[in-house]
């Protein structure tokens, strides 16, 4: 398993794919090729608001997986991302009470709930030392019946326009661009900031040095269980986010980003990352994302039913992570 | 997860002497009855209507979870068993359609479609590489597309003959349960007495080991796939014979597929493989059993129900593996 986030052209270079030789991951050649037949089957995606709707929609998902890769080149799973998601939704809807005076606060003790979960899944598999597999399965089933109690089963308030506006609202007379949505600006802000702390620091190397080898990591002086426990925080919070930018997109429903976590890791997974860990890329797990999220797009312009969408997003998933898998044994 | 140790033999014999999951179920079942006694005035677990009931619902939790235990000891998961159960009801009772000569086919049919999906779960993992969760995960999105896009509600009906499966009684206990128990004999001893057992607790203890002395580890895995997916299909029979006719709802409803994986690890299970039991899984099985018919008599909010649950996974997992980290090594 490589060690190394950046793509090394081996010494059997020539016969790689033309854009690895020149460095590009795999997924930015599928987003592309996405990009290219969207705007093929509806030309309005070329405009610069049909192209940036399409990360509106995609900015949950996007932000939840960026939390998820955190998790994952640390060698672990966060499965209780999706009910993370989905108590947001739940919770700030009926703490709002559709008052926009209530919003800062919500917004903050939303945020509270994110690093509080994230601290319990890491305290879960550093100190009980649960498989996070389980752990975070455990964690998502008592989120899911601590949210669907709280608000009794049905989906009850309002978001007031100050709430909705994160993953709704536009910022209008933009120059070249008429309209940019402040779900878009919020990723690019989270895309910054999780790259710069991924790739460019310290604590980013140990995220994939606990990944790739926890004992050599151990020996090399990096607090192991303290570095674990930030990837489940970070994850949770962007959970938290994610949910903020889902119900404003959205609107308040009972199973709202249900299932997100699962979509986050194959996400990640399409970007490259490495489950099990010592892997991964920032910018390639969020294209992975848009990848995914353009494909839905796809599928709907093509006319294809809901349900076989499921199946054709089901091939899609293996055929990439299998392709990945088969490069990788080349490469050995 | 990823730096799973053997643990020496000393620690496995320790372990095994008292699984915790016996001493969870015991609490739960003290507990059971403490409540029974302050709330119900002991009237809940001395019918034996409500004892028939909690056993039944076991039932189709408990088979699919025997096949979700032989992949986990053999370091692999599977995700698509919640959709191999809709598929099999489903199909199982539009081929019927309530016409009692058609059982046989429908069941041969059902069981093909399977073992077809425990081969093509066990090949994309051990021949594509893909790891298991997501392979698994792909190929129930896959199942859940092509259901959805051919069934929208209950389809069929099964002839009232086939309904024994659910309801029928062998003398003063449910044939369900008799089925329940005679599938963990099998599966115990398939993998106390059998050559395949043995060698699927060496493919989860360690593949690579597994591979070089000589074993053909994907082999083994494919078939531990495979009757996992088996199990799904039987599961999906009983469901199927206890509502009358199979819906696309019904497997992702009954969350077999988390919810088996909780029991298998619950009942003592590494979910890194090469450690486990069957009859762990059935304590494990039985603990949420037990839970879930105390729960509903006593009207117990139904999502706190939920919060419990996550919390008894937890916790008995820690209770694993706090136990083996004391063991001197």
């Amino acid at each position: 398993m490589s060690t190394s986030p950046t793509m090394v052209s081996g010494p059997r270079g020539e016969q790689k794919a033309i854009w690895r030789r020149f460095g590009i991951a795999p997924i930015y050649v599928v987003v592309v090729l996405l990009f290219i037949a969207i705007a093929v089957l509806n030309p309005q995606f070329m405009e610069p608001a049909g192209f940036l709707n399409l990360f509106r929609r995609a900015a949950p998902l996007i932000v939840v997986t960026v939390g998820e890769l955190f998790v994952i080149v640390g060698g672990g799973f966060d499965l209780s991302a999706g009910s993370v998601v989905s108590f947001t939704v739940i919770a700030s809807a009926l703490w709002l009470n559709n008052d926009p005076n209530n919003t800062w606060w919500v917004l903050l003790v939303l945020l509270a709930f994110g690093v509080l979960v994230g601290l319990v899944n890491g305290f879960v598999v550093t100190v009980l030392k649960v498989p996070s597999l389980i752990g975070t399965l455990g964690m998502l089933l008592l989120i899911r019946g601590f949210g669907l109690y709280i608000s009794g089963g049905a989906p009850r308030g309002y978001f007031p326009d100050n709430f909705r506006i994160f993953g709704r609202g536009f910022i209008e007379d933009v120059p070249f661009l008429d309209r940019v949505p402040y779900a878009v600006l919020i990723l690019i802000g989270i895309g910054l900031i999780a790259g710069y702390f991924f790739h460019q620091t310290v604590l980013g190397r140990d995220f994939l040095a606990i990944g790739d080898n926890p004992w050599a990591s151990r020996l090399s002086g990096v607090h192991v269980a303290r570095v674990r426990v930030l990837t489940f925080v970070i994850s949770a919070v962007c959970a938290v986010i994610g949910g903020v930018l889902l119900g404003g997109f959205g609107g308040v429903t009972i199973d709202a980003g249900l299932g997100l976590e699962l979509q986050a890791i194959s996400a990640c997974v399409l970007g490259g990352a490495a489950l099990l860990g010592g892997k991964g890329s920032v910018p390639r797990a969020m294209a992975g994302a848009v990848a995914l999220e353009a494909l839905f797009t796809l599928l709907n312009l093509l006319g294809l039913p809901k349900p076989l969408r499921d199946a054709v997003q089901g091939v899609i998933i293996i055929a990439a992570v299998a392709y990945a898998a088969i490069g990788t044994r080349n490469r050995k | 997860m990823a730096t799973a140790t053997v643990p020496n033999v000393r620690d496995r014999l320790q372990l095994e002497k008292v699984p915790p999951v016996y001493w969870i179920l015991l609490i739960v079942l003290v507990l059971a009855v403490v409540l029974d006694l302050l709330f119900a005035h002991g009237q809940i677990l001395s019918s034996s209507e409500i004892f028939a009931n909690m056993l039944v619902r076991s039932v189709a939790l408990g088979i699919v979870a025997v096949g979700q235990t032989f992949v986990m000891i053999g370091g692999s998961i599977d995700l698509s068993v919640a959709y191999m159960v809709s598929v099999t009801a489903v199909m199982a009772s539009f081929m019927m359609q309530g016409d009692e000569s058609r059982v046989p086919l429908a069941i041969l049919v059902v069981l093909g479609i399977g073992v077809i999906v425990g081969l093509v779960n066990g090949l994309i993992i051990t021949k594509l590489q893909v790891n298991a969760l997501i392979a698994t995960l792909g190929v129930g999105l896959v199942l859940k597309g092509l259901l959805n896009a051919s069934f929208e509600n209950f389809a069929g009906a099964v002839p009232r003959s086939f309904q024994w499966f659910g309801y029928g009684q062998i003398g003063p206990v449910p044939a369900s349960v008799v089925i329940l128990v005679a599938v963990y004999i099998i599966g115990a001893f398939i993998l106390a007495k059998t050559k395949f057992g043995a060698e699927l607790y060496a493919v989860g203890g360690n593949r690579e080991v597994a591979r070089l002395s000589g074993l053909r580890t994907d082999r083994t895995l494919i078939v531990a796939h495979v009757l996992c997916s088996v199990t799904a299909v039987l599961t999906g029979l009983f469901v199927v014979s206890r509502l009358r006719s199979g819906a696309p709802w019904v497997g992702p409803d009954g969350v077999y597929d988390l919810e088996s994986i909780a029991a298998v690890v619950v009942g003592g299970t590494a979910i890194s493989g090469g450690r486990g039991s069957v009859m762990g899984t059935l304590a494990g099985v039985l603990i949420f059993g037990v839970l879930d018919t105390m729960f509903n008599q006593l009207q117990v909010d139904a999502f706190l129900k939920l919060v419990l649950r996550g919390a008894i996974i937890i916790l008995a997992v820690a209770s694993y593996t706090l136990r083996s980290r004391r063991e001197p090594s």
